[in-house]
């Protein structure tokens, strides 16, 4: 008994620019379920960060329509129906990492008790309990992160967009933030929207990724991936993981054209 | 102890003052040198040794250039022999420009940060108002106080308003520059931010542009200070009756008292580094309990 978070037809978005208009999205469909994990990857340009800020109503489709759980993108955000986590941690750099995951909560005027009890639980999501009263560069970039993540999740959407929030970080910790990602969302059975451009990390954390091309911005191919939920890093050895990975990496090549 | 000097700022201050004390009286010899003959040649003294020329120099009533000597001297006499009430004081004197000083700085500061919360905001204020506040600080202060004065004058508000009021004409500036850079500062992820919240405008005022813009205010609010400062003294020589910094130059040119107007000048930036230093412990405060790195 599965419902559509995110159904999307058609959708297409230009920007008028000095050098005349770039079709950032084209003729784009997709359908997202509850509790899926969605990786959008492709090269850069090719619209999956523009997606992701349509899906969260900060950008507007020139056309086509798009619901989030049957209400449009605006009236979605005015319910405060999704997280959305950065390329960057951008941590307010005045308030402290408690107070940083604090910050949707007071603004969407949560009681002080309330607010405490949320950020205990946010950073014992994230394993920053202890944190709560250090300054953002008191922390490493991989912490810092997380801590953006908590603050996405303190006020417990069911929707959690990401844009490529690993992207600035070393392979090492990224592995790791994968795996604590992955048991995060097995945790809170959320529906997951994530931008990448590593393969590994697109099949890795994925049920379905969605593959797309440039200019203009559109899907290529849409993969569905059936890895157990509490799969580990050890998968990435596998024969069935090696074989997604090359599906994908193939569409990106089908879709990327080095012609021009 | 000689090692901590040399690291500290202690002792290359103190060889810069001595470098600057060794020129000063040797512009002070020169300066004065030709008034001393003169003097030597009016009481009718014909001939005299160059250390009598150089000694005479340095011990002048109203030499061109006064000796740091003479100033400091002076500043003894002003500040610490003369009773704080008494007209010849600086302390007096001192404390008239100051009052009007800070009273002109808390409102040309107000001022300033009203007006950036507005330009901020409104569009058409930033494209109307902007120039206007540039445009004011083309003006010469020195030809718009006397107005100032007359024209508050003409109201019955006279004392201290109308020098608070050119003090904050000055201040006023370099505060909304500052606090409009500041409120803009934020960047755009941290605005999309707020916009994924759906926070309103005043929440994303409250929370985000006006605690980015505080490191831009106090950078502005030191210029200010010393801004206010300026524009006090410069109404004071135009309300010279009240007394303050301003009217101490003011009737020191009157009577060529050249010791008196280095005097005034001397604690005027002392008053204006007091003001300065006051404003950067504030903000050391702040900037700590905002999480600033060490």
């Amino acid at each position: 008994m599965s419902h559509s978070v995110i159904e999307a037809s058609q959708l297409s978005l230009t920007f008028e620019t000095n050098d005349g208009p770039v079709h950032a999205l084209s003729d784009v469909s997709l359908n997202i379920q509850k509790g899926e994990f969605v990786s959008l990857i492709g090269p850069s340009g090719c619209g999956k960060t523009t997606l992701l800020r349509v899906i969260a109503d900060l950008e507007q489709p020139s056309e086509g329509e798009i619901s989030i759980n049957g209400m449009s993108p605006h009236e979605a955000r005015l319910k405060r129906a999704y997280g959305y986590v950065f390329q960057a941690p951008a941590l307010y750099p005045w308030r402290t990492i408690g107070k940083n995951i604090a910050l949707p909560l007071e603004i969407m005027g949560y009681s002080k008790s309330e607010q405490a009890e949320r950020v205990r639980k946010g950073l014992d999501l994230v394993n920053l309990t202890g944190f709560e009263k250090k300054f953002p560069w008191q922390l490493s970039g991989g912490m810092q992160q997380r801590a953006s993540i908590a603050r996405a999740l303190s006020f417990d959407p069911d929707l959690l967009l990401m844009d490529e929030p690993f992207g600035a970080l070393d392979e090492i910790v990224r592995d790791k933030l994968n795996e604590q990602l992955l048991r995060l969302w097995e945790m809170t059975q959320k529906t997951v929207v994530f931008v990448t451009h590593s393969i590994p990390e697109a099949v890795f954390l994925s049920t379905k990724i969605v593959v797309m091309s440039p200019r203009p911005g559109k899907i290529h191919d849409i993969i569905t991936c059936d890895f157990p939920r509490d799969r580990t890093l050890d998968i990435r050895e596998t024969p069935e993981f090696i074989d997604v990975a090359n599906r994908v990496r193939q569409g990106l090549r089908e879709g990327h054209s080095y012609v021009d | 102890m000689l090692t901590s000097l040399w690291q500290g700022k202690t002792l290359p201050v103190l060889v810069v003052c001595a470098i600057i004390a060794v020129f000063w009286y040797l512009g002070s010899i020169w300066l004065n040198a030709d008034m001393q003959r003169m003097l030597f040649e009016n009481n009718g003294q014909a001939s005299y040794t160059t250390a009598e020329l150089i000694e005479g120099t340095l011990t002048q009533e109203k030499p061109k250039l006064p000796t740091p000597g003479q100033i400091l001297a002076e500043l003894n006499k002003t500040v610490l022999e003369t009773a704080p009430t008494s007209k010849r004081s600086l302390v007096y004197h001192g404390s008239v420009t100051i009052s009007a000083t800070l009273l002109g700085f808390l409102i040309g500061s107000m001022l300033g940060m009203g007006l950036a919360i507005l330009v901020v905001h409104i569009k058409s204020l930033d494209r109307s108002l902007m120039p206007w506040v540039v445009a004011s600080q083309t003006i010469p202060i020195i030809a718009l106080a006397p107005m100032i004065v007359v024209i508050m004058n003409q109201f019955d508000v006279t004392g201290l308003i109308p020098k608070a009021v050119i003090a904050a004409y000055l201040s006023f500036f370099p505060v909304t520059v500052g606090m409009v850079k500041g409120l803009r500062s934020p960047d755009p992820l941290q605005l999309d931010l707020m916009q994924t919240y759906s926070a309103s405008q005043w929440q994303t005022f409250l929370k985000l542009r006006v605690p980015a813009s505080v490191p831009f205010l106090f950078a502005s609010l030191k210029v200010g200070v010393a801004a206010s400062l300026v524009g006090t003294v410069v109404a004071e020589l135009t309300k010279s009756e009240d007394g303050g910094f301003g009217a101490r130059l003011l009737g020191g040119s009157y009577y060529g008292q050249t010791i008196q107007i280095w005097a005034a000048l001397f604690a005027a930036a002392a008053c204006a580094w007091v003001l300065v230093s006051l404003v950067g412990v504030v903000d050391r405060v702040v900037t700590k309990a905002m999480g600033a790195r060490p």
